[in-house]
C-alpha cells in the first residue's frame, strides 16, 4: 500500500469510484496474455463496464473477495505492451499504475505476463519496477510455456514482487493469487529495479523531474522514472493530452540538448540487456525461446495462404455476415411481433385518448425500436469475441491490411465495415476492436453509408411498383441489377466518403502497422458470453435511451395536434382498392397524418424535395423513415390511406403506380424510383445510427456531422439523378 | 551481408543492426523486443504481398514492408525450421543487475 495520500492537483474527475477508500487493484499487461480472463476468475460475476473519463475506451472493474480481508476493487486496464505512450488510449497505462492526471492510486499493480514470451511481458514488469509501484507478478498460461517454464523465485528476486504462477484458463493458481493479493495488500513494499543509465541520462531525468508536478512526485527514484517516461512519450507531436505544460515544455528542452544521442535506443537497450542478462536465471536450463508455436505455424500454413487462405477468410466473413443478416431474422421477426402484441393488448385494455397513444406508440413502440437491435448485437459480438479469442481477428487486420489502408482505414475496420451490410447499429458498436480514436471516428462515419437490411424494404417498394419486370439482355432481372447496382453504388460512396473524410475532417497521419498474430487459442464460451452480455447492456442503457426518447418526439411529430376522428371526411384521393380493413379509418388516420405537426413539415419541404422529384407525401415518408428506413413504407402506407401494413405492400405499390399530382401527370416515375432509392442509399435516415455514434464518440458533434454531410450528401446526389434524368429526357 | 528486412526471404534469419523510421514506431517495434542484436526470422508475407510476417523472441509480429526497409540486418544463416536462441546484446549494453 503506498504510504502517502494522493493529492492532485488536476481539475479532472476522478473515473467513477466508491465513496468509501477501498483498496484499488490494478491489472496490467500486454494484449493476448489472458489478463480478461483472470479478472474474470478473480472478479466472478460482478464486473461493471463503463468507461474511461474523456475517452471511449472500456473500463472494466469488479470486486475481489480477499477472505477474511473484505474485498478490493479490480480494474482490468486495456492491454499494453510498454507504458511509454503517444496517445490517450495509451496514457491510461501510466495514469491507472502511477494515479496520476486524475487517477485513483491502485494499491497495487497486477502485471499479468504471457510465462511463454516471458523475456518481452518483462518489460513491462521492469518499467513498473524503475517506477516503484507495489507490484505483483502473475506468470500466466503457465501451461504454454512447456520446456520453458520460468522459475517464478528468480522474476521474483529480480524485481522485488511476489511472483505468482497460473492459468487463468484451467483456474490452476488462483486461490493462490488471491491469497497473495490479500497478503500483498497488508503490508507496503516496492518493486524496484535500477539500470546503470549514463550519469549524463541522469541528470537529464532530474532536470525533467523538475518539472513534474507535485502531485506526480514521490521519491528520487520514482521521479526519474516518470521522468524517463516523458522524455520516451512526449515529442513534438505526440497526442497526449493531460501533460502539464511546464513539463512538455522541458521535456523539449531536454531533449533538443541531447540531440545527437539515441535516447530510445540507449533505453530501451538497456531494459533489453539487463532482462537477456538475466534470463539465464529466469529459465534455468531449459530453452528460452521455442519456435514459433507449432500448431499456430501449422494453421496459419493454412489460414493465411495466398489462395487457401482468402477462401477460409470469405468462408468466416460469410457465415458471420449470413448471421447478422438472416440468423438474427427470426430474433428480429419475434420481437417485432411481440412488442406489436403488446401495443394491441394495451390498445384493447386502455381507454383511448392522448395517454394510451404516447404508452402504445410511444414508448412501446421505442423500447421495441431498441430491443429490435439485440438480435444482431448479441449475434455480432458473438462473432467479434470468437474472432478475439481464437487470434483470427488480427489475421483478418493482417490479410486485409493492404486493400483497407489505401482506403485510409485500419485493417480491423473490415468486420465493422462488413457488419454494416446487416446494420450500422452494431457495426459502429464494432468499432471498439481499434485502438485510434482517428480509426474508430473514420469509420464510424462512413459505415452508415453501407447498404444495411431495412434499405431492402424501401428498395424492393420502389423497384417493385415503379419498374418495370422484365429482363435485361434476355436473362438478368432487372429488379436484381437495380439491387446490385444500389450495393455496388453504396460501396462506391462508402470508399470515395472514406477517402474523402479521412483526409479532411479527420485527418491523420497513417500510423505504421505494428500487428501481433498472438497463437489460436480455443476462446472460452463464458468469457465470450459475458462480453456479449456485458456490451449489449450498454447499448440497452445509453443509446437505447437515446433512442426511446427521439420515438417519443417522432411519435408526437406525427400524432399532434390530435385530429377529430369524426369530423373529417374521407380523403377524395382514397381510392375503393385501398385498405383492406376499414376504409373510412384508414381514411382519417391519412387526414390525421396530413395535419400533424409531422405533415405540415413535410409539406413545408415541399419546395425543397421537389427538385428531387418528391412531392410532399413523401416529405412525410422521409420524416417517419427516421426512425428506421424501412418505416417509410408504413408511412407512406398511412399517408395513402392504404394501411401501414408490414407484410403485404401490393395495395401500396399499386396505389403507387397511380399516384397522379395536380396537373394530371403521374407522381411516380422510374426516375423519381430511382432518384428516391438513391437518396435513401446516401442519406442518415437512422437515429438509431446517430445515437449510437454519439454514444461511441461521447458528443453530439460527431453525429450532427453524420447527419449533415450524409443528408447534403444524399440531396446532392438524388438532384443530380433526378434533373439530370430529366435533361436526358427521362421521366 | 548487409541489407533490410523487407529483402529478407521467406524461412530467412537475420539479425537486427539498425532500427530506423519515425519515432513511435521505431521505439514501439524495439519496444517488442526488435533491438540491434536481436535475431529475427522473416515467416511469412501476407498474400496481397504486404505486411510480412516476423518471429522475434517467439513472438509473431506483423509490419508492412515500408517500414521494414527502415530496419538494417545482417543475414545468419538459410532458412530453417526452428530458430537457436537469441543472441546477447553488445557488451556496452550489458547491464548489471539490481543494486
Amino acid at each position: 500500500m503506498s504510504a502517502e495520500a494522493c493529492h492532485e492537483p488536476s481539475p479532472k474527475p476522478a473515473p467513477p469510484t466508491h465513496p468509501t477508500p477501498r483498496r484499488l487493484v490494478v491489472l496490467v499487461g500486454n494484449p493476448n496474455v489472458g489478463k480478461t480472463t483472470l479478472f474474470n476468475r478473480l472478479t466472478g460475476q460482478n464486473a461493471r463496464v463503463g468507461n474511461y473519463p474523456g475517452i471511449t475506451v472500456e473500463r472494466r472493474s469488479g470486486e475481489l473477495a480477499l477472505g477474511d480481508d473484505g474485498v478490493a476493487e479490480v480494474v482490468d486496464v486495456p492491454g499494453a505492451y510498454s507504458l511509454a505512450a503517444r496517445s490517450p488510449e495509451e496514457q491510461l497505462a501510466i495514469n491507472s499504475t502511477l494515479g496520476i492526471a486524475g487517477f485513483e492510486r491502485p494499491d497495487l499493480v497486477v502485471a499479468v505476463v504471457d510465462a511463454g514470451q516471458l523475456i518481452r511481458n518483462l518489460y513491462l514488469v521492469l518499467q513498473l519496477a524503475e517506477l516503484r509501484v507495489p507490484l505483483l507478478v502473475v506468470l500466466n498460461m503457465i501451461d504454454e510455456a512447456g520446456e520453458a517454464r520460468p522459475d517464478p523465485a528468480a522474476v521474483s528476486e529480480l524485481f522485488s514482487a511476489p511472483t505468482v504462477a497460473t492459468n487463468a484458463r484451467s483456474g490452476e493458481g488462483i486461490e493462490a493469487l488471491r491469497a497473495e493479493i490479500a497478503r500483498r495488500l497488508s503490508e507496503t513494499g516496492e518493486a524496484r529495479v535500477d539500470l546503470p543509465y549514463p550519469p549524463d541520462l541522469r541528470s537529464a531525468l532530474d532536470r525533467v523531474a523538475d518539472a513534474l508536478p507535485a502531485g506526480w512526485r514521490k521519491n528520487v527514484e520514482r521521479d526519474r522514472a516518470l521522468a524517463l517516461w516523458a522524455l520516451s512519450s512526449i515529442d513534438p507531436d505526440d497526442e497526449l493530452d493531460s501533460i502539464p505544460p511546464a513539463l512538455r515544455e522541458r521535456c523539449l528542452d531536454v531533449q533538443r540538448d541531447l540531440s545527437g544521442r539515441d535516447l530510445d535506443l540507449e533505453v530501451i537497450g538497456a531494459r533489453y540487456a539487463f532482462l537477456d542478462a538475466h534470463a539465464d536465471r529466469i529459465f534455468g536450463r531449459a530453452t528460452r525461446h521455442p519456435p514459433k508455436h507449432a500448431g499456430s505455424a501449422r494453421l496459419d500454413r493454412v489460414l493465411l495462404h495466398p489462395l487457401f487462405g482468402f477462401v477460409a477468410f470469405v468462408g468466416i466473413m460469410l457465415v458471420m455476415f449470413m448471421a447478422l443478416f438472416s440468423w438474427a431474422e427470426p430474433g428480429i421477426a419475434s420481437i417485432e411481433a411481440a412488442f406489436r402484441a403488446l401495443g394491441e393488448l394495451a390498445k384493447a385494455r386502455l381507454p383511448e385518448g392522448v395517454a394510451r397513444d404516447f404508452l402504445t406508440d410511444g414508448v412501446i413502440g421505442g423500447v421495441g425500436n431498441v430491443v429490435v437491435f439485440l438480435p444482431q448485437i448479441l449475434l455480432l459480438f458473438l462473432f467479434i469475441g470468437l474472432l478475439e479469442d481464437s487470434g483470427y481477428m488480427a489475421r483478418v487486420a493482417y490479410l486485409m491490411d493492404r486493400i483497407m489502408r489505401a482506403l485510409g482505414l485500419h485493417g480491423r475496420a473490415f468486420v465493422p465495415m462488413l457488419s454494416g451490410f446487416a446494420c450500422a447499429v452494431p457495426a459502429i458498436l464494432a468499432t471498439r476492436t481499434m485502438e485510434r480514436r482517428r480509426d474508430r471516428l473514420l469509420t464510424m462515419l462512413v459505415v452508415p453509408l453501407m447498404t444495411c437490411s431495412a434499405r431492402l424494404p424501401v428498395y424492393s417498394l420502389i423497384i417493385g411498383a415503379l419498374f418495370p419486370d422484365r429482363a435485361l439482355l434476355g436473362f438478368l432481372p432487372l429488379g436484381a441489377v437495380l439491387m446490385v447496382g444500389m450495393y455496388v453504388f453504396s460501396m462506391v460512396m462508402t470508399l470515395v466518403a472514406a477517402a474523402i473524410i479521412g483526409r479532411t475532417v479527420v485527418p491523420g497521419r497513417q500510423v505504421p502497422l505494428i500487428l501481433e498474430l498472438p497463437p489460436y487459442r480455443v476462446p472460452l464460451l463464458r468469457g465470450v458470453l459475458r462480453m456479449m452480455v456485458e456490451r449489449s447492456w450498454v447499448f440497452l442503457k445509453e443509446a437505447g435511451t437515446v433512442i426511446l426518447a427521439c420515438t417519443i418526439v417522432l411519435w408526437a411529430l406525427l400524432a399532434f395536434p390530435r385530429a377529430e376522428a369524426a369530423a373529417v371526411p374521407p380523403t377524395a384521393t382514397a381510392t375503393a382498392t385501398a385498405a383492406a380493413a376499414a376504409p373510412s379509418e384508414a381514411a382519417s388516420k391519412a387526414a390525421a397524418l396530413e395535419k400533424s405537426y409531422g405533415g405540415r413539415l413535410g409539406k413545408s419541404l415541399e419546395p425543397a424535395l421537389e427538385p428531387l422529384g418528391f412531392d410532399w407525401k413523401i416529405g412525410i415518408g422521409l420524416i417517419g423513415a427516421f426512425a428506421a428506413r424501412e418505416v417509410f413504407v408504413s408511412t407512406l402506407g398511412v399517408v395513402y390511406g392504404v394501411g401501414a401494413a408490414d407484410d403485404d405492400t401490393s395495395p401500396l405499390r399499386q396505389r403507387i403506380k397511380t399516384e397522379i399530382r395536380a396537373d394530371g401527370k403521374p407522381t411516380y416515375s422510374a426516375l423519381t424510383g430511382l432518384s428516391l432509392m438513391v437518396f435513401f442509399a446516401l442519406a442518415c435516415q437512422c437515429m438509431s445510427t446517430l445515437a449510437v455514434v454519439r454514444r461511441e464518440s461521447r458528443s453530439w458533434r460527431w453525429p450532427a456531422f453524420l447527419f449533415a454531410y450524409m443528408t447534403a450528401l444524399a440531396y446532392a446526389a438524388s438532384l443530380l439523378v433526378y434533373q439530370g434524368g430529366r435533361l436526358l429526357g427521362f421521366g | 551481408m548487409s541489407s533490410n528486412l523487407a529483402a529478407a526471404e521467406r524461412g530467412q534469419v537475420v539479425t537486427v543492426e539498425r532500427v530506423g523510421g519515425e519515432r513511435a514506431f521505431r521505439r514501439r517495434l524495439m519496444e517488442l523486443g526488435l533491438v540491434p542484436g536481436t535475431r529475427v526470422e522473416l515467416v511469412g508475407v501476407a498474400p496481397l504481398g504486404d505486411p510480412i510476417e516476423l518471429l522475434v523472441r517467439g513472438a509473431c509480429l506483423s509490419i508492412r514492408r515500408a517500414e521494414a526497409e527502415r530496419v538494417a540486418v545482417v543475414a545468419v544463416e538459410a532458412a530453417r525450421e526452428s530458430q537457436p536462441n537469441s543472441t546477447r546484446l553488445e557488451p556496452e549494453l550489458e547491464a548489471r543487475s539490481a543494486m
